[in-house]
C-alpha cells in the first residue's frame, strides 16, 4: 500500500458480549423481578415441602378464620388452608404464564416472518389474523369450555388464539422495517441466502422487541386465567389456582377479606416481576443500549 | 478498446409503479431510469453524477441486480445477467459487490465487525473457522483496520471505520467490481479523502472496477477515470474526465460544474444559473428532458429527443445544439 493510512482514534475498549451480570447492574428493575419470578417458581416446584396440607382437605370446624399461626392465610368458606391453596395454586398461574407466552410468541414469529418477507401471501395471512383478533378472548375460553372439559390445555389453547395476532403484527412490523435496511440489502449483495439472511439478519433484530412482548403476554395470560377462573369458565374448580380462590372467596368479601386480598396480592406482585424482567432485557439485549449513557 | 469490457450496460430501463394494488387501480409509474448504456472496463473508475433523484442510485442497484430491471441488458464478462433468478445470480453476486451510502445502516448492528466482513466468506464456503479468521483479519489490515476489532460492533466504530468495514466486506469475495453508492458523502472532508485514498489504492493492487455514484463533482473528479453525468433517469453526456471537466459540452454538465464552489475568491465565474427543479419522474418532458430548464433550447429540443452520440473523440452528449 502506497498510502499511509490514518487511523482515527477511537479509545479501545474490550470486546462486550451480552452478560447477565453487566444488564442487572445496569437495571436493578431487572434483578428485582428475576429474584421474585425465582422465588415463585421455587414456591410452585416445593409446594409440597413448604409447610403446606392438602389444598383440598376441608376442616368445616374452621371455616373463614382470619390470619393466624395455624392457618397462616385464613381458611375459606369450606375451611381449606388458604395458604397451601395459594402455594399450589402458583403452579397454575405460572404454568399458563409461560405456556401461553411461549406457544404464542413460537406460533406469532413464524407466521410473522412468513407473512413479513413472502410479500404475496401477507395480505391473506393478515385477514385471518384479524379474524382471530376480533374473537373477544374471555368469550372464546367460554365458548370452548362449553364445548370440551375445562381443563388446563382448554384455557391455555383460549388464551394463545387472540394472542398469536398480535404477536404476528409485531413480527411483521419489524421485519417490514427491517427488510428495507442497508445491510440486508448488503446481505443479498454478498451472497446471503434467503433462510440465512431470516436467521442472521432479520430474526436476531426481532428479538428483542419480542421478548418484551412475551413478558407482557405472560403477564395478561395469568391475568387472563384468574379472570376465566373467576368467572367460572377456567380452570375446573377443585384445583387451586388464584382465580379460583378468589372467585370462591367473593362473596365472603366483607367477612373475610384475606379470601380476595391474598391471591391479589401474589397475582399482582407476579405480574410486576415479569413486566420488570420484561423492561429490562429489552433494553440489555440491545447492543446500542448496551453503553452506559 | 481491443479487450472486452467487464460490464457493459444496454438500454437499461427502470420504471416502478406506484400504488396499484388489489383496490388502488392502476398506479403511476416512475420513470426512475430510461434507458441508459455505458461500459466499464477491468481497473476502471466510471463516476455517476446527478441531482438527488436522478436515478443514478436506482441504476447502480439495477446493475447488481438487488433490483429487477424493466428492461435492456446487463452483460459482464458477456453474459446477460438482466433477467436471472436468485440462485442463477449467485455466481455473479462474487464478482461484483456493493458499498453502501449509509455507514450505519449498512452493518447489521446485532454482528459483530468480524462475522460481517466473514459472512461473504462463509456464503460461498470459501474459508471457515479459523482459516476464515486469519482471512477477515487480513482484510481488516488491508482497509487500515485492527484484527484485534473484529470483536467489536458496529456501534463501537467511527463512521470512517464502518465505511471501512464495508470496504473489507465488499473486498472479502475479490470482486471484480465495485459498485459504491454515495460511499462518502455520509463521511466528513477529511474521513472522505481517507476513503478515497483507499479505494485508489485497492484498485491499484487489485484491478477492481468501481461503478462510483456521487453527487459531490470534486470526489468524482478526484477518483475517476470517466464520468457520466445524469439528469431525469438519462444519460447526457459520458465522456473521460478531462474533457468532461475542462470542455463540458452539455448544458446540464456545463451547468453542474459552474456550481462547484470556487476556493478562490480571485477567479471571475460566469455562471448559468438553472431555473426551476426537477420535473418530476412521474411524468418526465417531451423531447429533451432538460429542456424545461435549459438555457439554450429551441423549438426542437421539445419536441425531439437527442440520441447520445460521439461529439469529440471520447466524448459523448446527447444534445441537439453540441
Amino acid at each position: 500500500m502506497v498510502t499511509t493510512i490514518l487511523v482515527e482514534e477511537e479509545p479501545d475498549a474490550p470486546p462486550r458480549r451480552w452478560s447477565l451480570r453487566e444488564t442487572v447492574g445496569r437495571h436493578p428493575t431487572v434483578a428485582i423481578g428475576l429474584v421474585i419470578l425465582l422465588l415463585l417458581a421455587a414456591m410452585a416446584i416445593a409446594a409440597p415441602y413448604l409447610w403446606t396440607v392438602d389444598p383440598l382437605r376441608i376442616s368445616p370446624a374452621f371455616r373463614l378464620r382470619g390470619p393466624s399461626e395455624r392457618f397462616w392465610f385464613g381458611t375459606d368458606h369450606v375451611g381449606r388452608d388458604v395458604y397451601s391453596r395459594i402455594v399450589y395454586g402458583s403452579r397454575i398461574s405460572l404454568q399458563v404464564g409461560l405456556a401461553v407466552a411461549v406457544i404464542a410468541t413460537a406460533i406469532g414469529l413464524v407466521v410473522g416472518l412468513v407473512s413479513g418477507y413472502v410479500r404475496w401471501l401477507d395480505g391473506f395471512v393478515m385477514r385471518i389474523m384479524d379474524g382471530l383478533m376480533s374473537i373477544p378472548g374471555i368469550l372464546l375460553a367460554i365458548a370452548l369450555m362449553a364445548l370440551t372439559r375445562p381443563s388446563l390445555e382448554t384455557v391455555i389453547i383460549a388464551i394463545v388464539i387472540p394472542e398469536v395476532p398480535r404477536v404476528v403484527r409485531l413480527v411483521r412490523a419489524v421485519v417490514l422495517t427491517l427488510r428495507e435496511q442497508p445491510f440486508v440489502e448488503a446481505a443479498e449483495a454478498v451472497g446471503t441466502s434467503f433462510f440465512n439472511t431470516l436467521r442472521r439478519h432479520i430474526l436476531p433484530n426481532a428479538v428483542a422487541p419480542l421478548i418484551v412482548q412475551a413478558t407482557y403476554i405472560c403477564a395478561s395470560a395469568m391475568i387472563t386465567e384468574a379472570i376465566l377462573s373467576f368467572l367460572g369458565a377456567g380452570i375446573p374448580p377443585e384445583v387451586p389456582s388464584w382465580g379460583n380462590v378468589m372467585a370462591e372467596g367473593r362473596q365472603y368479601v366483607l367477612v373475610a377479606f384475606h379470601l380476595i386480598a391474598v391471591p391479589g396480592a401474589f397475582l399482582t406482585v407476579t405480574v410486576l416481576a415479569v413486566n420488570l424482567l420484561g423492561d429490562g432485557l429489552r433494553d440489555g439485549l440491545d447492543p446500542r443500549l448496551r453503553r452506559r449513557l | 478498446m481491443p479487450e472486452a469490457p467487464l460490464l457493459e450496460v444496454d438500454g437499461l430501463v427502470k420504471h416502478f409503479r406506484l400504488g396499484g394494488g388489489l383496490f388502488a387501480g392502476a398506479g403511476a409509474t416512475v420513470h426512475a431510469v430510461d434507458g441508459i448504456s455505458f461500459t466499464l472496463r477491468q481497473g476502471e473508475t466510471l463516476g455517476l453524477v446527478g441531482e438527488s433523484g436522478c436515478g443514478k442510485s436506482t441504476a447502480g442497484k439495477t446493475v447488481l441486480r438487488l433490483l429487477a430491471p424493466t428492461a435492456g441488458a446487463i452483460r459482464v464478462d458477456g453474459a446477460d445477467i438482466a433477467a436471472l433468478g436468485r440462485a442463477a445470480m449467485r455466481p455473479y453476486r462474487q464478482r461484483m459487490q456493493v458499498i453502501f451510502q449509509d455507514p450505519y445502516a449498512s452493518l447489521n448492528p446485532r454482528m459483530t465487525a468480524g462475522t460481517i466482513v466473514g459472512e461473504p466468506l462463509e456464503n460461498y464456503g470459501i474459508a471457515r473457522g479459523a482459516a476464515k479468521r486469519e482471512r477477515v483479519a487480513r482484510l481488516f489490515d488491508r482497509v487500515g483496520l485492527r484484527a484485534e476489532q473484529m470483536a467489536k460492533y458496529p456501534h463501537e466504530f467511527s463512521g470512517g471505520q464502518r465505511q471501512r468495514l464495508g470496504i473489507a466486506r465488499a473486498l472479502a469475495l475479490d470482486p471484480r467490481l465495485i459498485v459504491a453508492d454515495e460511499c462518502v458523502s455520509a463521511l466528513d472532508v477529511s474521513v472522505q479523502a481517507q476513503i478515497l485514498n483507499l479505494m485508489i489504492d485497492l484498485q491499484e493492487e487489485t484491478g477492481v472496477a468501481f461503478l462510483f455514484i456521487a453527487h459531490d463533482l470534486a470526489v468524482v473528479e478526484h477518483i475517476s477515470h470517466r464520468v457520466a453525468v445524469m439528469y431525469l433517469g438519462k444519460i447526457v453526456e459520458l465522456a473521460d474526465k478531462r474533457a468532461l471537466f475542462h470542455r463540458p459540452l452539455h448544458p446540464y454538465t456545463e451547468a453542474l460544474l459552474q456550481a462547484v464552489p470556487e476556493p478562490d475568491p480571485q477567479v471571475k465565474r460566469t455562471r448559468v444559473v438553472l431555473k426551476g427543479d426537477v420535473p418530476s419522474p412521474l411524468d418526465p418532458p417531451s423531447g429533451c428532458r432538460f429542456h424545461t430548464r435549459c438555457p439554450i433550447a429551441e423549438a426542437r429540443c421539445r419536441e425531439i429527443e437527442p440520441m447520445i452520440r460521439e461529439v469529440a473523440p471520447g466524448q459523448m452528449v446527447a444534445c441537439h445544439l453540441r
